[in-house]
């Protein structure tokens, strides 16, 4: 891979850094009248998620990371990976429990999500913003109740609890934003 | 080609017009006198941490290809004017600095410098201020020291402080830098009033630092009372660092110690070591008049007339679509 000056930074630019690849947030150039040149950055850990900041001395290259964003169709699990295809190609990819992580209560089949690969394998996986999944599990509202004021927890088929309003039953499919894992509406059928 | 237009607005560039007649207007008022020098030199600054830009002349009277230096800043030439007793005096140019882009930064960018004959640091401050005052229209400034502002936001004194202060505070502040022990005592001071000094000063009013480090005096005079200090000041507004300035060196010999020094350092870093500008030494050993003199950003002072967020939007075409 390819190294990077510090003249090329921007945001996005993949880099690595204490051996784990990097996203770029924000580079700033930070240049005293009579001092040394320094780029201070924010930098997001692709693989831990953690945000920090680091400052280089200018002109200093760091090593890049092979990152890449690709686009694929859920499958399903085994239990110990997550299966995903690309539909153009049928390609098939599997995703690790680690890569995965908390995303796993958003994953629908054939939804489409986001896979970032380095050197070729998942570290993070990405569903789409809203998601359609069925309620399992929620108690019974009172009928007549559409102000949707306090809610109640509602379980959904891939294990996800989200607050509903009393209105909504089980059985019942539902929009997710998986941002926030609010609830947004009743699936539109 | 798709990047030939302006990321200037119409009105950004009637604020510079403004801008530019107002301080013509502010220093024909102070009967300081408009000057024009060149911006190519035989000579140029020694900076360890400034570079110029530089290009060949072939048509020289030597009859020998010779490399002309783009300035980095006036100073040079128009002391030679001051010491050919031209009376006080103000540029407004181009300068030139062989560096990165950044929000507040264009290699190439537009100066005011002016020299106050029997002014000193804290007069030339004040005119500052009345500058800033006039074309801002800002409240007057706070004045502070530089070991002031390190005692009141990072409880060290930076005139004696050692490598494991500065080392200790930089941890403290979380500046994560590889190596932060190869970093000269200067740069880890700077990088500490970068990133702990500078968000925390010039909020509402401007503010200005005087009494530097001896080791960062530039072409400043030392102070008389306190070796370890030199009489420079910084002015800082609104995350901007919008002027330099100085109680100016007058003494050739020691103006050109300090040349040689910092060639030196340029030789223990690897760096190219930079020609001595000659002239201005010899118009220092002619005399140069007691004086003060400062330079300002002016796209800096713009930017924050205009409440721009990035240069480019105050310079018509920055130097990726220059």
């Amino acid at each position: 891979m390819a190294n990077y000056s510090t003249n090329e930074f921007k945001g996005g630019l993949k880099i690595m850094l204490d051996g784990e690849p990097c996203n770029i947030l924000e580079n700033e150039y930070v240049k005293p009248g009579k001092g040394q040149a320094f780029n201070r950055v924010k930098i997001r850990k692709l693989i831990s998620g953690k945000v920090l900041e680091k400052t280089f001395r200018s002109g200093e290259s760091v090593e890049g990371a092979d990152v890449m964003d690709t686009e694929l169709a859920y499958l399903y699990t085994d239990g110990e990976f997550y299966h995903f295809m690309n539909n153009d190609t049928f390609e098939q990819i599997a995703a690790d429990e680690k890569a995965v992580g908390e995303n796993k209560k958003w994953l629908v089949e054939n939804d489409v999500c986001t896979i970032t690969l380095w050197n070729g394998s998942p570290i993070t996986v990405t569903p789409p913003n809203f998601v359609e999944l069925e309620i399992t599990e929620t108690d019974p509202g009172l009928k007549g109740d559409t102000a949707g004021t306090g809610g109640k927890p509602a379980t959904l088929s891939t294990g996800a609890v989200v607050r509903v309003p009393l209105f909504v039953q089980t059985g019942e499919v539902i929009r997710v934003d998986t941002r926030s894992g609010e609830y947004v509406s009743r699936a539109q059928k | 080609m798709k990047s030939w237009q302006p990321t200037t607005t119409h009105e950004a560039r009637v604020a510079r017009a403004e801008l530019l007649r107002n301080i013509r207007e502010f220093f024909y008022a102070r009967n300081v006198l408009e000057v024009d020098t060149p911006l190519l030199s035989n000579g140029t600054v020694t900076d360890e941490h400034l570079d110029a830009f530089d290009t060949e002349f072939n048509f020289a009277q030597s009859g020998e290809p010779t490399r002309l230096y783009l300035q980095t800043s006036p100073e040079y030439a128009m002391k030679r004017l001051l010491c050919a007793h031209s009376g006080s005096i103000y540029q407004i140019c181009k300068a030139f600095r062989h560096e990165g882009e950044g929000r507040w930064h264009n290699p190439e960018f537009t100066m005011l410098e002016w020299y106050r004959l029997g002014f000193d640091h804290f007069a030339l401050m004040d005119e500052v201020d009345a500058l800033l005052q006039e074309t801002l229209a800002t409240s007057p400034a706070d004045k502070m020291t530089y070991q002031q502002a390190f005692q009141t936001y990072l409880n060290i004194d930076p005139l004696s402080a050692d490598d494991n202060v500065l080392l200790k505070a930089m941890e403290q502040q979380n500046i994560d830098i590889h190596a932060p022990q190869s970093l000269s005592d200067d740069s880890k001071l700077q990088l500490l009033f970068s990133y702990a000094i500078e968000p925390k000063i010039g909020i509402d009013k401007p503010c200005f630092i005087y009494n530097f480090p001896a080791s960062q005096a530039a072409l400043a005079k030392l102070s008389a009372t306190d070796e370890r200090v030199a009489e420079r000041f910084e002015v800082y507004f609104r995350g901007a660092e919008l002027a330099n300035g100085f109680n100016e060196l007058s003494a050739a010999s020691e103006q050109r110690q300090r040349f040689e020094t910092d060639n030196e350092k340029r030789r223990a870093a690897n760096l190219p070591v930079k020609p001595i500008d000659e002239n201005f030494l010899s118009a220092l050993d002619a005399g140069l008049p007691s004086c003060a003199g400062v330079a300002l950003g002016i796209d800096r002072l713009l930017m924050l007339k205009t409440n721009a967020k990035h240069i480019q939007e105050v310079i018509n075409f920055t130097v990726s679509r220059a």
